[in-house]
């Protein structure tokens, strides 16, 4: 029987801000333990949480980048359990009344081949709401440690509604969603680290069925691969439960992503009771138009939207947009360069960067900000074989010697001698002359009206220039010459 | 004979130490040896640190020499309930649970007082994290009522009365959830204010109820409550429930050209349960403000007989969740019994709390439950909200509001072995947290065998100024205060 399965993915992402939600101690990763504490973080007796609004302001921009609704009063609540990575034994989180509704995350399914673009959809989101990270348990043999780094960073759990159908989908979903984070400088969403954490809710249904069948929550699928595999083995256990005649349990599962396994955690029986009510100790937040104007002053393009606008504006081909406008520096670094090479040269701007300048920074291990190349240096270096003073491969040469020290392309050319030859017409035409005259065979053929011909020529005219030789120029001279034969 | 300097006003010591006729020196060290003779009969404190102490005094000394005086709380001696955090000193709760705790951090009110120059003086008892009405349920030691030491100072900041009735220190603070620093303050003959939610700084007290929670003083006249409510009170940015409002003068306030008054009696606060000698002595200080021309009228607050439900859902449903986090893993008492984590916090609370604090966490996780939550939470936030505006709309037409503060003088220690007994104290005084209005206690008599009686007046959202003003006009013809307890 064919299958279809039905995916909901909730997805929680570190909010980027200078200190903690509630308490002004500094968040970051990768400190001694459990030196961005205080006497909040710590819930000693008698503190007090207070709300960090540039945690409001970032999970504003990502509503507003999602196309949420942003609700104009939205209230705290405690999720209730006791943990120990939990300082206070309850979250601070958001129950009822989050504050982004609906909006939906874009995605582009694969296409037919890497060059081509493939299925686009909207995934509608149910929510996001704000709350509080915890802290980190680390077990050693005899004793387990708490670190209370994290805890207390500011969290958004981005919930998508069930429309999700295959591993791909997540896949896609997770990618768009952790891009269009960084883009809004929201966070930095590196898995490693734990800014971006995806637990995924699983069922499978007969094709046709309109019924959801039995959920299943995966979860540490702590990786966008891991998420995809993850998935995938679900819903191969899930069709495999059904096809030997059993049913699908409700039930959490952990899913290893080294040895690609799940096993149950909890059934829903063993499900927490949160209890959760208003936290007395925060007022309900009014988000105002005004403040949402503000925010919305601040948000940037997002990848697909200029995608489109680059195929609008530069008639760039696919496969340049798709590696330009994912990553916001480099798109940004590509229209800078177009601005300085003119917009008609937009593709061979595109070029140099997705063929060069990566290649460069890939071996030097650089980041964009770091290279010494600049946009100025790439449309320079456009300009330079537009005029045909620099050849395709000498220009390919500049390209390395310019990454490596920050010069420009024209002294590098003039320095390594890399130049277009001759400059010199006089020489030039002498040389068109005499493949001409050399080729008496071809000459009558393009006088017989095989343009094509023209080719047999440019051989030996670049061997006498030694390789040197302008092609356009060539072209144009030798054309010249013809025709006044 | 003067006065024991003791028993003096912060108003009368603020002179004297302005005057140069008392240094903080000479009246912190007379506070101590007043502290030191009747303390083991009182057990008004759960510690007290001498030496401390002292080197306030001596700084406030120092300042005063300099010219650099803070105020009217400079080198007074002020001792708080051993729920507010102070900086390096123990931070008990009265629980087991925080027997060796030490606050590392001070709070708002706490910086404030430094701020003004207050000498801290001692930590003080209560009822294990303010449950209860007697101070019976410290886990350390009851305190004992200053004026018959059989009886109980009321609660749960009865250490907070009992030390200011002993004459231990100038001012105390207290904090009152459902009643806890007017009911003491009546049962041991002094005054006390609870403020308007939101007026004085939650941050660094130890919260039982966050939506009831209030700081408030002890003090021997309506006066000096409004001494030290002007240091206390104001917006905090590290607490969101504090209200931004300006401050005014609460001492300039109390002007005897003010009034006279239209004052509310809620018919609902003179029913049952009331013992006739509290009723024939607050019926004294109404037939007292009518003589001073005050209007007096019958009001209604309907939703009264709901009070005492409301107020056990909502408190202990905060109060489950606020306790939570003394589990035995990063601070307080830890079992050593523990075989795992689960265990850890079973056995580290069955340990560290008492029988009240397990009473009310149970029955809060009870209300919060799955299921449970419409029933009783929700629908008590909602009569809540109706008690409150029983109160506006009696403001529609009074001033204030004039009740007994407890139905009952000080009974015996061990007497109310009852929970719900105890918990028929706060009838009066509940209603005022649920609404979140300022509420105050002042004496207004003694029973026959010498116990003392307490008026409570209740005013508009942040009207304190007004509040205290007619609260000084009973005084003003009455010298409760001034007698003292035989110790």
């Amino acid at each position: 029987m064919p299958y279809e399965a039905v995916i909901g993915l909730e997805v929680h992402v570190q909010v980027k801000t200078a200190s903690k939600i509630f308490t002004r101690v500094g968040a970051g990763y990768g400190h001694e333990p459990n030196t961005l504490t205080n006497e909040v973080v710590l819930a000693l007796p008698g503190t007090l949480p207070v709300m960090n609004k540039a945690a409001l302001d970032a999970i504003i921009k990502a509503g507003l980048l999602l196309g949420c609704e942003i609700a104009p009063v939205c209230k705290w609540d405690r999720k209730q359990y006791f943990y120990p990575d939990s300082p206070k034994n309850y979250q601070i989180s958001q129950y009822d009344q989050p504050i982004c509704l609906g909006g939906s995350v874009e995605i582009e399914l694969p296409g037919a081949s890497r060059n081509v673009m493939g299925e686009h959809k909207k995934i509608p989101l149910t929510r996001i709401h704000l709350e509080e990270d915890v802290g980190k348990l680390n077990h050693g043999a005899i004793d387990s440690l708490v670190d209370y780094n994290r805890a207390g960073t500011p969290l958004m759990e981005i919930v998508s509604e069930p429309a999700l159908h295959s591993a791909e989908e997540a896949y896609a979903y997770l990618t768009s969603l952790r891009a269009t984070m960084i883009y809004g400088g929201i966070s930095d969403c590196d898995m490693e680290k734990g800014q971006l954490r995806c637990d995924a809710n699983i069922s499978i249904r007969p094709v046709g069925e309109t019924k959801l069948g039995t959920k299943v929550e995966l979860k540490n699928l702590n990786s966008i691969s891991f998420v995809r595999d993850g998935i995938a083995h679900e819903i191969k256990r899930q069709i495999a439960v059904l096809e030997r005649g059993g049913t699908i349990i409700q039930e959490t599962r952990d899913y290893d992503g080294m040895t690609g396994t799940s096993q149950s955690l909890r059934t829903k029986e063993e499900a927490h009771d949160y209890r959760y009510f208003p936290d007395p100790d925060l007022m309900p937040v009014q988000v105002d138009d005004a403040w949402k104007s503000r925010i919305r002053a601040t948000c940037p393009e997002l990848p697909f939207d200029k995608q489109r606008r680059f195929f609008e504006q530069y008639q760039l081909p696919y496969t340049l947009t798709s590696v330009l406008v994912w990553d916001r520096e480099l798109a940004d670094w590509f229209e800078q360069a177009v601005q300085l090479a003119g917009t008609e040269k937009a593709q061979a701007v595109g070029n140099w960067i997705v063929n060069d300048l990566l290649r460069e920074l890939g071996n030097a291990k650089q980041t964009l900000a770091e290279s010494k190349v600049t946009p100025a240096h790439v449309a320079a270096l456009v300009k330079l074989i537009d005029a045909g003073t620099v050849l395709t491969n000498a220009a390919k040469e500049i390209f390395v010697d310019m990454a490596a020290t920050g010069e420009m392309p024209e002294v590098i050319a003039d320095h390594k001698g890399l130049k277009a030859a001759p400059t010199n017409t006089d020489e030039l035409e002498q040389w068109c002359r005499d493949a001409i005259a050399g080729n008496a065979k071809a000459l009558a053929e393009f006088k017989a009206g095989k343009d094509s011909a023209i080719n047999a020529f440019k051989g030996p005219v670049m061997k006498a220039a030694k390789g040197k030789a302008n092609p356009k120029l060539v072209d144009e001279t030798l054309r010249k010459l013809l025709a006044s034969m | 004979m003067a006065k024991d300097i003791f028993y003096q006003t912060i108003a009368e010591l603020s002179a004297a130490l302005e005057a140069k006729q008392l240094s903080s020196v000479e009246l912190t060290r007379a506070v101590i040896e007043r502290t030191k003779a009747v303390e083991p009969r009182v057990q008004a404190f759960n510690s007290f640190d001498e030496a401390d102490a002292l080197a306030q005094a001596a700084a406030s000394d120092a300042r005063r020499a300099a010219g650099e005086a803070r105020g009217p709380l400079d080198g007074i001696p002020i001792a708080l309930k051993d729920v507010i955090a102070v900086k390096d000193q123990p931070l008990t709760a009265s629980s087991k649970m925080l027997a060796n705790f030490v606050s590392p951090y001070d709070a708002t009110v706490t910086q404030k007082l430094k701020h003004a120059g207050a000498v801290l003086w001692g930590r003080l008892n209560l009822d294990e994290f303010a449950m209860g009405s007697s101070t019976e349920n410290s886990a350390t030691h009851p305190t004992h009522n200053p004026w018959d030491l059989t009886r109980v100072p009321g609660g749960s900041s009865g250490g907070s009365a009992a030390a200011l009735a002993a004459g231990e220190a100038i001012a105390t603070l207290g904090s009152d959830t459902g009643g806890s620093i007017r009911q003491p303050a009546a049962l041991c003959g002094v005054v006390g204010l609870k403020p308007t939610y939101g007026l004085v700084s939650r941050y660094g007290l130890i919260a039982f109820a966050s939506s009831l929670d209030q700081i408030g003083p002890f003090s021997r006249t309506v006066e000096d409550a409004a001494i030290v409510l002007g240091a206390i009170a104001g917006h905090d940015e590290r607490d969101s429930t504090s209200f931004k409002t300006e401050i005014p003068d609460y001492r300039a306030a109390l002007t005897p050209k003010r009034g006279p008054w239209k004052i509310g009696i809620p018919k609902e606060y003179f029913g049952e349960g009331l013992d006739p000698e509290v009723g024939a002595a607050v019926e004294k200080a109404v037939a007292h403000y009518r003589s001073l021309g005050c209007e007096i009228k019958e009001v209604s607050l309907p939703h009264t007989q709901y009070c005492l439900d409301t107020y056990y859902v909502i408190a202990t449903a905060e109060a489950s969740s606020n306790l939570a986090r003394y589990d035995g893993v990063r601070y307080g008492h830890r079992s050593a019994n523990a075989k795992d984590i689960v265990d850890l916090y079973y056995q580290s609370r069955a340990e560290g709390f008492g029988q009240e604090v397990k009473r009310r966490i149970i029955l809060g996780t009870y209300v919060l439950s799955s299921g449970y939550y419409d029933a009783y939470y929700l629908r008590a936030q909602k009569v809540r909200t109706l008690i409150r505006q029983d109160f506006l709309n009696a403001y529609k037409e009074v001033d204030a509001l004039l009740t007994p503060t407890s139905p009952v003088p000080a009974f015996k220690l061990g007497e109310k072995s009852d929970p719900l007994a105890l918990y028929l104290c706060d009838i009066y005084t509940i209603g005022v947290n649920l609404a979140g209005l300022p509420g105050i206690s002042v004496p207004c008599g003694f029973t026959a065998a010498g116990l003392p009686i307490g008026l409570q007046l209740i005013g508009e959202p942040f009207g304190e100024a007004d509040l205290l003003a007619i609260a000084a006009a009973y005084e003003r013809a009455h010298d409760w205060s001034k007698r003292t307890p035989l110790l």
